[in-house]
């Protein structure tokens, strides 16, 4: 079953991919390495995991503008997320998402790291502003 | 957020790709601040120019960036100086990568002046809407100047510069300017008390806009220290001095005791400068440096255009054998990382150790100086 959430677009673009969902906001300065999209910013919830191809969701992104450039520099890595979902997007992650064309979309009728799990089908759509869900639970 | 039709127009390609993205950028953040519409920009000024900062990420993205600057732009330091890199042991490889990034900027139409102070050499009007990134220079322009700009970061302040605009939201509107908070300071400051004020307020100000009440007077330079401390450690983007607050705000009282963050300890080498000398500051340390020979690295950072303003102030400086440094700082730049530094900078004693991963050591002017100067 596919659960349809309305959000707010904020970069554009279609993707889809597991989810990988954390509490924890995102430094993209410091906290995942641009070499090989793997999360190594030692207190992070994530440390260990590679978001690449993932559909990320976390509730904000922190930290340095640099952060922007980090997510850039993944994309052209081809070591970027499919597509972000925020609770709330601050500028850094939105700024970083458009400059690099990967999908996000934010202020869902639900808490996105309460409503999607880890393994969770997603696909968000950044042009129109919503995602589909599909849990893990019931596949 | 309205857009006019060149707006609309610029958003769906019809100026090119590098405009598209710009604009994209500023409807975003224009969504996501609540702003109703953009409005036009006199000047931007840019954050994240030093390769130690933005590294391959920053410089891969802006080595694809194609378009040109339509309000005068300026870029904050660099790390390196541009002629002297060689004197601060900046390696080859370094001074190649930072050369790309300053060619980069510059193919965009943007002047490649390298400073956190550019409004010595051209300061916005009272009144007047700007876009800036640089945290102590948003301040002064904010707080001193009477211009208008938000904490803009380097990519939002570089589509800024290819458009001409920024959202209207934060400090361009009068309800956001208020004080939200009063802090008064009981005792007499002077010299680098007013940075480690900063420093100490910050983290208890965050966002807010402190009216600061003093029993001294400060003057412009005293106060592009305190902002830069306060911007430092919190995210103080405008303060008032004596503004009386009408409506009922917590206050913070601060006593001398408080600034109890000076330390001594011998240093490795001591820098001074940050944010950028002013001529007045350069002034000073002449004087105090008159007469004496350093026996350790003792690096002043100032803007270019302060020291082509100044040459026998910096001649008279370098006579001690301390050296004048433009286009960089000790915070951008690695030729100070790992280093025992002692600084007079509220900000600097901030990000010494976190971007330097250095033992950073806060004192007065005068104690810089003197450590310089015994062996």
């Amino acid at each position: 079953m596919i659960t349809i959430i309305k959000g707010r677009k904020i970069s554009k673009g279609v993707a889809e991919g597991k989810a990988l969902v954390t509490k924890n906001p995102i430094s993209f300065l410091g906290d995942i390495d641009p070499k090989t999209g793997i999360v190594v910013g030692p207190n992070h919830e994530l440390c260990g995991c590679s978001i690449v191809g993932k559909i990320l969701v976390f509730p904000m992104g922190k930290g340095s503008t640099v952060g922007s450039y980090v997510l850039y520099q993944l994309k052209k890595n081809g070591l970027a997320p499919a597509a972000i979902v925020n609770k709330y997007s601050e500028a850094i992650v939105a700024v970083g998402a458009i400059i690099s064309d990967i999908p996000l979309v934010d202020c869902l009728e639900e808490d996105p790291t309460i409503s999607i799990e880890t393994g969770d089908n997603v696909r968000v759509n950044g042009t129109e502003g919503y995602i589909e869900v599909e849990s893990w639970r019931k596949q | 957020m309205y857009l006019t039709c060149e707006e609309e127009a610029t958003l769906s390609g019809e100026f090119g790709t590098a405009k598209q993205k710009a604009m994209e950028i500023l409807v975003a953040l224009g969504d996501i601040y609540g702003a109703d519409k953009l409005i036009a920009v006199e000047s931007s000024q840019i954050a994240g120019v030093s390769y130690k900062t933005i590294g391959e990420a920053g410089l891969e993205y802006l080595t694809q960036l194609n378009g040109r600057v339509v309000i005068p732009t300026t870029l904050n330091p660099m790390g390196m100086d541009k002629f002297k890199w060689e004197e601060l042991g900046i390696s080859a490889d370094f001074h190649a990568k930072q050369m790309d990034i300053i060619e980069s900027y510059e193919r965009l139409g943007i002047n490649s002046e390298c400073t956190c102070t550019p409004y010595y050499k051209f300061a916005p009007l009272r009144g007047s809407h700007i876009s800036w990134s640089e945290s102590s220079a948003v301040s002064y322009a904010n707080s001193v100047l009477g211009a208008r700009t938000n904490r803009e970061g380097g990519p939002s302040a570089l589509a800024s510069a290819l458009i001409g605009k920024t959202p209207n939201y934060g400090y361009h509107l009068d309800k956001n300017r208020v004080p939200t908070l009063l802090i008064k300071a009981n005792f007499e400051l002077k010299d680098s008390d007013y940075g480690a004020l900063g420093y100490v307020v910050g983290k208890i100000v965050e966002a807010n806009v402190p009216s600061l009440f003093f029993v001294s007077i400060p003057k412009n330079d005293d106060l592009k220290a305190l902002g830069a401390g306060m911007a430092a450690t919190g995210a103080v983007a405008l303060y008032h001095i004596n503004k009386i607050v009408e409506r009922p705000v917590d206050v913070i009282e601060v006593e001398r005791g408080d600034l109890d963050i000076y330390s001594f300890e011998e240093p490795d080498i001591v820098a001074i400068g940050c944010p950028h000398c002013s001529q007045s500051e350069l002034m000073k340390i002449a004087k105090l440096l008159e007469g004496k020979t350093v026996k350790k690295p003792l690096w002043i950072c100032t803007s270019r255009e302060v020291a082509h303003a100044s040459p026998h102030t910096v001649e008279a400086i370098e006579n001690s054998g301390a050296k004048v440094i433009c286009d960089t700082c000790m915070v951008v730049s690695p030729a100070f990382e790992g280093r025992k530094m002692m600084v007079n900078s509220g900000k600097a004693f901030a990000y010494g150790p976190s971007l330097c991963k250095s033992r950073t050591s806060l004192c007065t002017t005068q104690g810089c100086i003197d450590a310089a100067c015994s062996a």
